[in-house]
């Protein structure tokens, strides 16, 4: 403890997820998120130190062996990439380089094996062939299982890192993000990212206070700082001053009092004030996140994202694993809707699984329904998954990335063609699901009308309908201050495709989390769009504000909103009509 | 190149279409373990440690590169014979 009191820092960045959380800073190494504490080893330690690491790799490569030798015979031409994975524990780029490390840098295991596969990483990442770029994901696999035997096993120096601690990093990633240890995580901040990143969306779903954006956060702060993240602000303070700290835990009582009044009347049906009934659903990606979505009183689920069962991993998920997975959500959730987007893979997350050839705009790129439609092979796998787990319960497919009929029609045929399959296999299964498209490209958007007439829903995805109308990367910082939803062309195009659906009696929902943002809530009412779906969470805090708003007077007030020429004056009128409905709970002091 | 040098050297073609990616990388690793010296896999002005994988990868050895293998210890021959082996019949792809 120093004798001046460092001075109170107060960084503004953006809300990625509302609470408060006060606690110690815990900066994360650029290179990933596990959380690596580093230390100086005595010299007569490092002996100790390399015999440690040795064990680790000796016990990593024994349980890849296991794992190698569990693998069913018809998979076995797939083995050999953990072969490879075997031999990379003892590689000497790996293996000999952190023993190197630890003795010339007397430093500890883990903080020299991070060191060793970050070099390695590096290596591949330099390489024009895109097949040797994707080998970086070997090392780290490798390195992180090494890792885990080493923090698993030993008992030298995991206090420091038991207490729970407010993650501070650049970035994270989605991968990064869901390996979070909620054990030892109660908040994160970033330097990049905003408000519809996958950090801000999984911090969501986690319920831990987030906020992004703040550009020099790894800067200003250090490992052990005193920070108070206010995620409903989006703002950080570093070494509050005691009566900082005293107004907030203060304000953190009374946020945490909030949310829990809210949630008691969560599982209420949304009603507005004028009688009109509103299904407000969940968006999960994993089955755990069911529960979530029951507590908080979902009216089922609007958005399943299938990604992160093919997520870092080297083969891809069987049809049985797949099938396991969306029965017990299925299951779970019966009789209310689950809505089961097909995978989405490619975009801004990548799939360790296939080396992918370069691209420039992978946002434009080979991804979703693109790839899936490539990939009929695996699509395939994946629609006989869905179709027998709609003999459990109801399913609704949503398919996305939709950018014309074609990829409607194709879709449907490879559905029938697999139902057919399963018929004649005599496996059960439903073919009594509903379909959708998300709407997400502004040509489906234009095109709803035609595309009204191949399937039972549309589903309207605003992150990226917001990035592909606007042409703004949200995760890039020079621009994001740009992505706005209530820019008058993204309503237009919203208010266009709810119009051509009813014309043909479909229903149009959103599971954007355009929806989730209360100022948003009564242009989407006043819109017609009738099912709304969020990460769980949010889903209580809607539900009230349906109940307080009139959907007839939101019809009427639409007129003067579409009127309007910029997202600003928009924004205007929705808070001089609406500000002190929709914000009256969380702000009042 | 004097003699001794020619037979501790042996110049090999890639011949399989995917080149040496990892599945190769490691059939050759496994083998280069168990010289008793060191084992070379030298392209261009490159030289690798035929024993590390991320090394062998690094080379970029796509098909058709020629490549020379080289050893340190003549009682490694065998090694040197077998991986070559491996390259002739383009590492059973």
């Amino acid at each position: 403890m120093g004798t001046e009191n460092p001075e109170e820092i107060v960084l503004s960045g953006i809300s990625g997820s509302q609470g408060i959380c006060i606690g110690k800073a815990y900066l994360v190494d650029r290179e990933g998120v596990d959380v690596i504490e580093r230390y100086y080893l005595d010299p007569q330690n490092v002996k100790k130190e390399t015999n440690r690491f040795k064990q680790a790799v000796n016990k990593a490569k024994n349980e890849l062996s296991a794992i190698i030798e569990d693998i069913p015979e018809d998979l076995r031409q797939h083995a050999y990439i953990l072969e490879t994975h075997l031999l990379l524990h003892k590689d000497k780029m790996l293996y000999g380089k952190t023993i190197e490390l630890i003795e010339n840098e007397q430093i500890n295991a883990e903080w020299a094996l991070r060191k060793a596969s970050a070099a390695a990483k590096a290596i591949f990442r330099n390489m024009s062939e895109p097949y040797l770029q994707a080998r970086a994901a070997d090392i780290e696999h490798v390195a992180d299982r090494i890792l885990r035997h080493l923090m698993g096993t030993d008992d030298v120096d995991i206090s420091g890192i038991n207490k729970r601690v407010i993650l501070v990093a650049n970035n994270l990633s989605p991968a990064e993000t869901s390996q979070i240890n909620l054990d030892r995580v109660m908040g994160f901040i970033t330097d990049r990212g905003g408000k519809t990143s996958h950090t801000s969306i999984i911090a969501r779903t986690l319920e831990l206070p987030a906020v992004l954006g703040l550009e020099q956060a790894t800067a200003v702060i250090k490992s052990e700082d005193l920070i108070i993240v206010d995620g409903n602000e989006g703002i950080v303070i570093v070494n509050p001053a005691e009566e900082t700290l005293l107004r907030y835990e203060e304000l953190s009582r009374r946020y945490e009092e909030h949310k829990k009044e809210v949630i008691r009347r969560g599982d209420l049906p949304a009603t507005s004030a004028d009688s009109k009934l509103f299904r407000i659903m969940g968006n999960i990606e994993l089955p755990e996140e069911v529960v979530a979505v029951k507590d908080h009183g979902g009216d089922g689920i609007g958005l399943f994202r299938t990604e992160f069962l093919y997520l870092s991993r080297i083969d891809f998920p069987g049809e049985q694993e797949l099938f396991d997975q969306y029965k017990e959500v299925v299951e779970l959730m019966a009789p209310l809707p689950v809505t089961i987007r097909s995978l989405d893979i490619n975009g801004d997350k990548e799939i360790s699984t296939m080396p992918t050839p370069e691209e420039a705009n992978p946002a434009l790129g080979l991804r979703a329904i693109r790839f899936c439609l490539k990939r009929p092979d695996i699509f395939k796998t994946q629609l006989r998954a869905v179709l027998r787990a709609a003999a459990h319960g109801y399913v609704r497919l949503l398919l996305p990335m939709i950018s014309c009929a074609e990829e409607v029609t194709e879709s449907i045929r490879l559905l029938d063609e697999a139902a057919a399959e399963l018929d004649e296999e005599g496996i059960e299964y439903s073919r009594d699901i509903e379909i959708g498209i998300m709407i997400e490209i502004p040509s489906a958007a234009l095109m709803a009308d035609m595309l009204a007439d191949l399937v039972d829903f549309f589903s309207i995805g605003t992150n990226d309908l917001v990035q592909y109308t606007l042409a703004i990367d949200r995760g890039n910082r020079h621009v994001a201050h740009l992505y706005n939803p209530l820019h008058p062309a993204v309503i237009r195009l919203i208010r266009h495709v709810v119009d051509a659906g009813r014309h043909k009696n479909k229903k149009t929902y959103m599971c954007g989390e355009m929806a989730a943002d209360p100022i948003n809530l009564p242009i989407l009412l006043g819109l017609g769009i009738e099912e709304l779906s969020m990460a769980p969470q949010s889903i209580p805090e809607i539900k009230n504000l349906i109940r307080k708003i009139n959907v007839d007077d939101a019809e009427k007030l639409m007129s003067t909103l579409l009127a309007q020429s910029s997202a600003a004056d928009l924004h205007q009128i929705i808070k001089d009509n609406y500000g002190e409905l929709l914000f009256e709970d969380i702000y009042a002091e | 190149m004097s003699r001794l040098e020619k037979e501790l050297s042996k110049e090999v073609t890639v011949t399989n279409e995917l080149g040496l990616h990892a599945r190769p990388a490691a059939m050759i690793a496994k083998l280069s373990m168990q010289a008793a010296s060191n084992v070379w896999l030298i392209k261009d002005d490159e030289k690798v440690d035929a024993s590390s994988i991320i090394d062998i990868l690094s080379l970029s050895g796509t098909k058709d590169s020629r490549i020379t293998l080289r050893i340190e210890d003549p009682s490694d021959t065998e090694v040197l014979e077998q991986i070559a082996a491996l390259f002739e019949i383009g590492f059973k792809e």
